[in-house]
């Protein structure tokens, strides 16, 4: 039967499973647009920026495992999408963001609305699509989803010049994908795997740091297996949260920048690091030519690329994490590492890290901790970037894989709010918190009218300091406390929450914290609450930029001293 | 992990035939600020591929990833780097060298040495196609240099693997992307 290209592109969403699109029209994608009422299984998101609808979609992946989808239209509809396509790209997110373009006979002509959008998303998609004919249309979405979801995933972005929408052919979706430059090597080869066995069953102080790898790969149970087998203690990256249950045993919580301090010990220790799809980021490295100076490293990753990257390996492991695992947990014997369990227990007993001091003052620790609380720990947290994003990493217990979404590769303010939009819908029976900054927030606010609109019961807790608080941070600690367009002037949240029609609440004390979060998670809908947190509070334990652990930043006892020491730091760059 | 000392690599990359490949792979150079020296593509013995030969200068470490990003590249069947490999590398070069008829005949007889050929003839000129590797062409042009040359083209390197090259160059793709390279 014969097919219009805007009835091709949504009879092939269909094919592939898609339920749902974030999306906003424009001129190009008009045809698009008036050919979705046709296809009722297909539920539109209208955002208010497509920088939303780009990030809603990688929430929404993220936390389903489906790819997310998105729709723009051409020129600045395609641009806004650009951060979010950025954001899927350095996190390994499933996203196919289909944008219009100006009609064929205008491509290259700076067309009303004409952008190279495949020329600018080159370097931050898996793959990218111009097509020029409608025949191979069907062809390449099908490819499309392939790349997005296989492999190591990522953003694919397809785009589609206006005539084409409305171009006629014959539709037939292709069963097989024939990519011959893409095959993803998804077994551990055997000896690598021996080698990797072996090391770690001859180890005295194992580590296994696991990343979002294990995440993607859903390999929470052999992960579990592996490391109660031998006994292994695990820590995890920003993005591999949840992967192993922090309430376990031989859970040692987040390293890097802002990890544990015993975390960071544990890999400053460990003889075998048994690294599991994770990239080695300058986040969690530090001092790249002193990180992990003791060990002999594994490292599994699907992506060969990464490879000997930035650290070196002595067992690469090309894979998928899942298949890699249940082939090394057959060759793993049972075996304990008491006195390494016990060294690292004593280093927590010590070195705490997360305990939250006694104060007055509302701080911003003690809410997310209540958040916990009340939650009871079952909450997909979605963060946006800066100090919250921290805290929430630090003083929320994730014990369930995919519960903290956050933007870890590209750092990506303004994540939050469409990022929690995507995971609710989602995932529409888990509560969703939106935990923000006051000035991340207000990167991506307009997206209140969109879950006011759509009905999405998301909570949101604005930690409000009044500052970009990270970059103050930096400045207080680096730069002799020069707060340099750190200041942030702020609406009242409250009223804006009153403008979108979401009730919203402002929490100035302490006391207030509890009774606030208890009243948000009665209210059937959306439900703002602003935090005016303690201004001035930082982010610990904090290793500097390109320092090691010996040099690493503890909640100082008193403010004024810190300061004054930490001058002294040698720091490179930001 | 390999020397950080910079030297000149030579890849060859199997590339599927489509538009953006190109642009694709020089990306990957372009952001770590790598001068390409010479790129040639041309299509190989296999319906819709490619094959690029690829001249850059850097340290092998960085290189090393920088190949494997570029198998990443989805129209990108298999890169390798042969260098330092038993390899052919064979260059075009078009010279067009001022000639009077005072000079003429040496420089055909110079043309010859080299096995060179006269492609071209002019009152004042004469131009010359030679294939050899860089250093052959480079000696040809140093020689032509005080007769005065006006243009010169260039075709940049292509390379092969010697010997049952596509086993070769299977076999070392394989381990390349299997992580050995680096062990």
């Amino acid at each position: 039967m014969k097919m219009t290209g805007a009835q091709i592109v949504c009879e092939s969403l269909v094919k592939e499973g898609v339920e749902v699109i974030f999306g906003l029209p424009g001129g190009a994608v008009i045809p698009l647009y008036d050919t979705l009422p046709h296809y009722p299984q297909l539920r539109h998101v209208l955002v208010r920026h497509e920088q939303g609808a780009a990030h809603a979609a990688d929430g929404y992946a993220r936390v389903t495992g489906k790819v997310g989808v998105c729709f723009a239209t051409s020129g600045p509809g395609a641009t806004n999408l650009v951060t979010g396509i950025a954001n899927a790209f350095l996190d390994s997110s499933p996203v196919v963001a289909i944008t219009g373009q100006v009609a064929r006979s205008f491509i290259g002509k700076d067309a009303f609305q004409e952008t190279d959008i495949t020329g600018i998303t080159l370097p931050i998609t898996k793959h990218n699509y111009l097509v020029m004919d409608v025949d191979v249309l069907a062809t390449v979405i099908k490819q499309a989803f392939h790349l997005a979801r296989t492999g190591r995933p990522g953003p694919v972005v397809i785009d589609i010049p206006r005539d084409i929408f409305m171009e006629r052919t014959e539709f037939h979706y292709p069963d097989k994908v024939e990519l011959p430059g893409y095959k993803p090597t998804l077994q551990g080869h055997p000896t690598q795997i021996k080698k990797a066995a072996k090391l770690l069953n001859e180890a005295e102080r194992p580590l296994i740091i696991a990343g979002r790898g294990v995440n993607i790969s859903r390999a929470y149970a052999e992960l579990k297996q592996l490391a109660e087998t031998a006994q292994i203690p695990v820590v995890t990256t920003l993005l591999g949260i949840g992967c192993f249950p922090e309430s376990h045993v031989l859970s040692y919580g987040m390293v890097g920048m802002h990890g544990m301090v015993y975390a960071n010990l544990a890999v400053n220790n460990a003889d075998v690091i048994l690294a599991v799809g994770m990239r080695f980021d300058d986040r969690v490295t530090g001092k790249i030519s002193a990180f992990a100076p003791h060990a002999r490293i594994i490292h599994i990753d699907i992506d060969p690329a990464e490879i000997g990257k930035n650290v070196r390996v002595d067992v690469p492991i090309v894979g998928d994490v899942k298949m890699v695992l249940q082939a090394l947990n057959k060759l793993i014997s049972p075996t304990t590492h008491t006195e390494w369990i016990r060294q690292l227990d004593a280093w927590r007993r010590e070195r705490p890290s997360t305990e939250i001091r006694d104060s007055d003052s509302l701080l911003p620790q003690y809410v997310i901790r209540k958040i916990y609380e009340i939650t009871k720990g079952e909450a997909i947290i979605v963060t946006g970037v800066g100090q919250h994003q921290m805290w929430a990493a630090q003083h929320y217990t994730y014990n369930k894989p995919n519960t903290l979404v956050s933007s870890g590769g590209l750092g990506a303010m303004g994540f939050g709010l469409p990022g929690a939009l995507g995971a609710k819908v989602g995932c529409p029976d888990s509560i969703v918190w939106c935990i923000d900054g006051d000035g991340s927030f207000q990167m991506t606010i307009q997206e209140l009218a969109t879950i006011v609109q759509e009905q999405l019961a998301i909570k949101i807790a604005i930690i409000n300091n009044g500052y970009l608080g990270m970059v103050r941070q930096w400045q207080e600690l680096f730069y002799k406390g020069r707060y340099v367009a750190t200041p942030l002037y702020c609406p009242d949240f409250v009223k804006i929450a009153e403008g979108y029609c979401l009730p919203g609440l402002r929490v100035e004390r302490r006391e207030e914290v509890v009774p606030a979060i208890e009243q948000a998670m009665a209210h059937p809908g959306p439900f703002l609450i602003d935090f005016k947190v303690e201004p001035e509070e930082s982010v610990y334990p904090m290793i500097p930029p390109g320092a090691t652990i010996a040099e690493i930043l503890e909640e100082p006892k008193q403010k004024a001293k810190a300061i004054s020491d930490s001058t002294k730091l040698r720091v490179s760059n930001i | 992990m390999g020397s950080t000392n910079p030297m000149k690599h030579t890849l060859v990359a199997l590339v599927e035939d489509k538009p953006g490949v190109l642009t694709r792979m020089a990306s990957l150079f372009r952001r770590r600020g790598f001068n390409i020296e010479s790129i040639a593509v041309g299509h190989s013995e296999l319906p819709s591929l490619s094959r690029m030969t690829i001249v850059v200068n850097g340290s092998a470490n960085i290189l090393e990833q920088v190949r494997k990003q570029l198998s990443k590249v989805v129209d990108v069947v298999k890169v390798i780097d042969v260098t330092g490999d038993n390899i052919t590398v064979r260059e075009l070069a078009l010279i067009k060298v001022r000639a009077t008829s005072a000079t003429r005949s040496e420089i055909i007889e110079i043309a010859d040495i080299f096995r060179a050929n006269i492609v071209d003839v002019a009152t004042d000129s004469l131009t010359i196609e030679i294939t050899g590797d860089e250093d052959k062409v480079n000696s040809l042009l140093n020689l032509l240099r005080s007769f005065g040359i006006k243009e010169v083209a260039r075709t940049g390197c292509i390379a092969m693997l010697r010997g049952s090259t596509t086993r070769a160059e299977e076999k070392k793709a394989k381990a390349a992307d299997q992580g050995q390279g680096l062990v």
